[in-house]
C-alpha cells in the first residue's frame, strides 16, 4: 500500500516536470515565430522602400541628368538593401539608403522644376511615410526580440534553450544620424518634432 | 525627451492581451462570487417568508432569477455584437479611407504597425469638439473614430499620441472588459428589482402568525439580506466605474509606449479637456468610450465616485511625469 503511494507520488511529479517543460519548450518556440512574424513587418516595407528607388532615380535624372555619382550611390544602397540576408545587414543596408536617399533630396533642392513635379513631390511623400512605417515595424519587431531574447537568458528557459539549440535573435538597429535626418529632410508637414518620437532606443537602451 | 524616461518595463502586446484575458477571467470569478452572495441574500428571504407563509413558493424566486440571468445574458450577447454598429450610428461617424483623410489613415496605420495590431477601420465624426474613441468586439473587429475638431486642433504629434491610446484600448481588449462589467451591472440591477418586489410583494401576502421570539434572528438576516440587494446595483456600477478608469490609465500609459511620446498625449487631453465646446454626438450611453470625458461633467464627490474617467489633471501630471 505504501509503495503504490510512493510510487504515485512520483509518477505525478514526473508528469508536472513534463508538462512544465513542454510548455516551456512551446513558449520558446511561440516567442521565436513572433519574432520570425515581426520581422516581416519591416521586411514588407524595406522592399516597398526599395521598390520606389528606380521610379525615383529616374524622375530625377529627368531634371538633373548629370547627377550621376548620387544616382550611383542610391542605386548601390538598394542592391545592398535587396541582397540583404540577416537583420543586421538589412539594417546597415537600409541606412546606407536613408543617407544615400538625403543626399539625393539634397541635390534636388538646386531643381526648382524638380521640386515642383507633382511626381517628384508624390514619390517623396511616400517615401517618407514608408520611412515612418519602418520605425514603427522596428519599434515592434525589436520588442518582440527583447521579449525573445530575455526568454533565452533567463532562468529557467535558459536550460532548455540551451538543450535544443535557440539562437539569440538581432536587434534592427537604426543609425541615430540617418534617422534624424529622415524626419528633418522628408517631414516637412510635421510641424518640427524637437526630438522625433524617438522610435525605440531598440535594444540596447532597454535591455541594460 | 530622453526615451530612457519612458517606464522601463516594456509591456508586450501578447503579455497585455495574456493579462487582461487573465482580468476577464478574474472578473467573472468576482461576478459568480458576487453574484453567489447576492442570491443567498435572496435566498434568506426565501426561507424566511417560506417559513412562516406556506404560501409563498421558494422556487418561483429561483425561477425568477434564472429568467433574470438569461435575459441579462442575452442583452450582454446583443451587446456584444451589435454594440459597435450602433455606436458608430449614435455618433454620426462616416468611414473614411487613405484617400479623404490621409495623414489620420496614414498614422494609424503606422500605430498598428507598431503595436502588431490588424488594421482598424477608420471613422470621422464631423464635430467641432475635439475627441475620440475606439470600439469593436475585438483587434479583429476593431474601429477608431475621431472628430473634425481633434484633427484641426491638435498637431500631427498630439494626433499621433491620442490615437496610439485608442489603439491600446484595443489591444488591451477594453471594449470586451467593459460589455462584461456592463452584463454583470446590468443583470445584478435587474435581480435586485425584482427581489425588492418581490419581498414587499410577500410582506403584504403574509399574515401575522409569526411567534415573536424565532422572528428576532431571521428579521436580522432580513434586514441586513434587503440591505445588501438594495446596495448592490450601487456597489456593481461603482465597481464598474473603477475598473472603466483604471483602464483609462492603462491605456494612456501603453499609448505612451507604442508613441513614444507621453508628453504628446498630455499636452492633447489638455487641448481636448480646455475645449469649452461639448461634443454633441455624445450622450451618457456612449461617454465612457472617448478619450476623454465629452460631457464637461462638474466634480463632485458622487460623480468623481462614478466617473468614467479619472480627473484628467492627473492623468497628465502622470504623463508629464513618464516624460520628464
Amino acid at each position: 500500500m505504501g509503495t503504490i503511494i510512493v510510487v504515485g507520488i512520483i509518477i505525478a511529479i514526473v508528469v508536472i516536470v513534463l508538462f512544465v517543460f513542454v510548455g516551456m519548450y512551446n513558449g520558446l518556440v511561440r516567442s521565436r515565430n513572433r519574432v520570425k512574424e515581426a520581422w516581416s513587418g519591416i521586411d514588407v516595407q524595406l522592399r516597398r522602400r526599395a521598390s520606389l528607388v528606380p521610379n525615383l532615380v529616374e524622375t530625377v535624372k529627368g531634371y538633373a541628368a548629370h547627377e550621376r555619382e548620387t544616382f550611383e550611390e542610391v542605386t548601390r544602397a538598394r542592391a545592398q538593401l535587396e541582397q540583404a540576408g540577416t537583420p543586421a545587414d538589412s539594417a546597415a543596408a537600409n541606412n546606407m539608403l536613408t543617407g544615400a536617399l538625403r543626399h539625393l533630396f539634397a541635390v534636388a533642392e538646386n531643381y526648382p522644376e524638380l521640386q515642383a513635379a507633382e511626381n517628384f513631390r508624390q514619390l517623396q511623400s511616400e517615401l517618407s511615410d514608408i520611412e515612418e512605417k519602418i520605425a514603427f515595424a522596428r519599434q515592434f519587431y525589436n520588442a518582440n526580440v527583447l521579449d525573445y531574447n530575455n526568454r533565452l537568458q533567463t532562468v529557467p528557459t535558459v536550460f532548455i534553450a540551451g538543450m535544443f539549440g535557440f539562437t539569440p535573435e538581432e536587434f534592427f538597429e537604426a543609425d541615430e544620424e540617418g534617422r534624424s535626418e529622415v524626419r528633418v529632410d522628408f517631414g516637412r508637414e510635421t510641424p518640427a518634432p524637437p526630438a522625433p518620437p524617438a522610435p525605440p532606443a531598440s535594444g540596447s537602451g532597454t535591455t541594460s | 525627451m530622453d526615451t530612457s524616461q519612458v517606464p522601463q518595463r516594456r509591456v508586450l502586446i501578447w503579455d497585455r492581451i495574456g493579462a487582461n484575458k487573465t482580468r476577464t477571467v478574474l472578473l467573472i470569478f468576482g461576478f459568480v462570487v458576487f453574484t453567489a452572495l447576492f442570491f443567498a441574500a435572496v435566498g434568506s428571504i426565501v426561507a424566511i417568508y417560506s417559513g412562516v407563509s406556506p404560501d409563498v413558493d421558494p422556487t418561483l424566486t429561483i425561477q425568477i432569477a434564472v429568467a433574470a440571468a438569461l435575459i441579462a445574458l442575452a442583452i450582454g450577447i446583443l451587446m456584444y455584437y451589435a454594440s459597435t454598429a450602433t455606436v458608430l450610428a449614435i455618433s454620426g461617424a462616416h468611414q473614411v479611407g487613405k484617400a479623404e483623410e490621409p495623414e489620420v489613415y496614414r498614422i494609424v496605420e503606422n500605430l498598428s504597425i507598431g503595436s502588431g495590431l490588424p488594421m482598424p477601420k477608420v471613422w470621422l465624426i464631423e464635430d467641432s469638439a475635439p475627441n475620440a474613441f475606439a470600439t469593436g468586439r475585438n483587434p479583429e473587429h476593431a474601429h477608431v473614430a475621431v472628430t473634425r475638431g481633434l484633427l484641426d486642433k491638435l498637431d500631427k504629434l498630439e494626433l499621433e499620441a491620442v490615437l496610439a491610446h485608442e489603439m491600446s484600448h484595443i489591444g488591451n481588449y477594453d471594449i470586451r472588459i467593459m460589455t462584461t462589467v456592463a452584463v454583470v451591472v446590468g443583470l445584478v440591477a435587474l435581480a435586485a428589482d425584482l427581489m425588492l418586489r418581490f419581498t414587499w410583494f410577500g410582506s403584504g401576502s403574509r399574515s401575522g402568525n409569526k411567534g415573536k421570539g424565532e422572528g428576532a434572528i431571521a428579521l436580522i438576516i432580513l434586514a441586513v439580506a434587503v440591505l445588501f440587494i438594495i446596495l448592490s446595483p450601487f456597489i456593481a456600477s461603482a465597481m464598474r466605474f473603477a475598473i472603466s478608469r483604471q483602464r483609462e490609465y492603462l491605456a494612456d500609459a501603453s499609448g505612451a509606449l507604442l508613441c513614444r511620446n507621453p508628453t504628446a498625449l498630455a499636452s492633447a487631453l489638455e487641448k481636448i479637456s480646455k475645449d469649452p465646446e461639448p461634443l454633441e454626438a455624445a450622450n451618457k450611453a456612449t461617454a465612457h468610450l472617448y478619450i476623454e470625458n465629452p460631457l464637461k461633467e462638474h466634480q463632485s464627490f458622487l460623480n468623481s465616485l462614478f466617473a468614467t474617467h479619472p480627473p484628467v489633471e492627473e492623468r497628465i501630471r502622470i504623463l508629464r511625469a513618464m516624460g520628464g
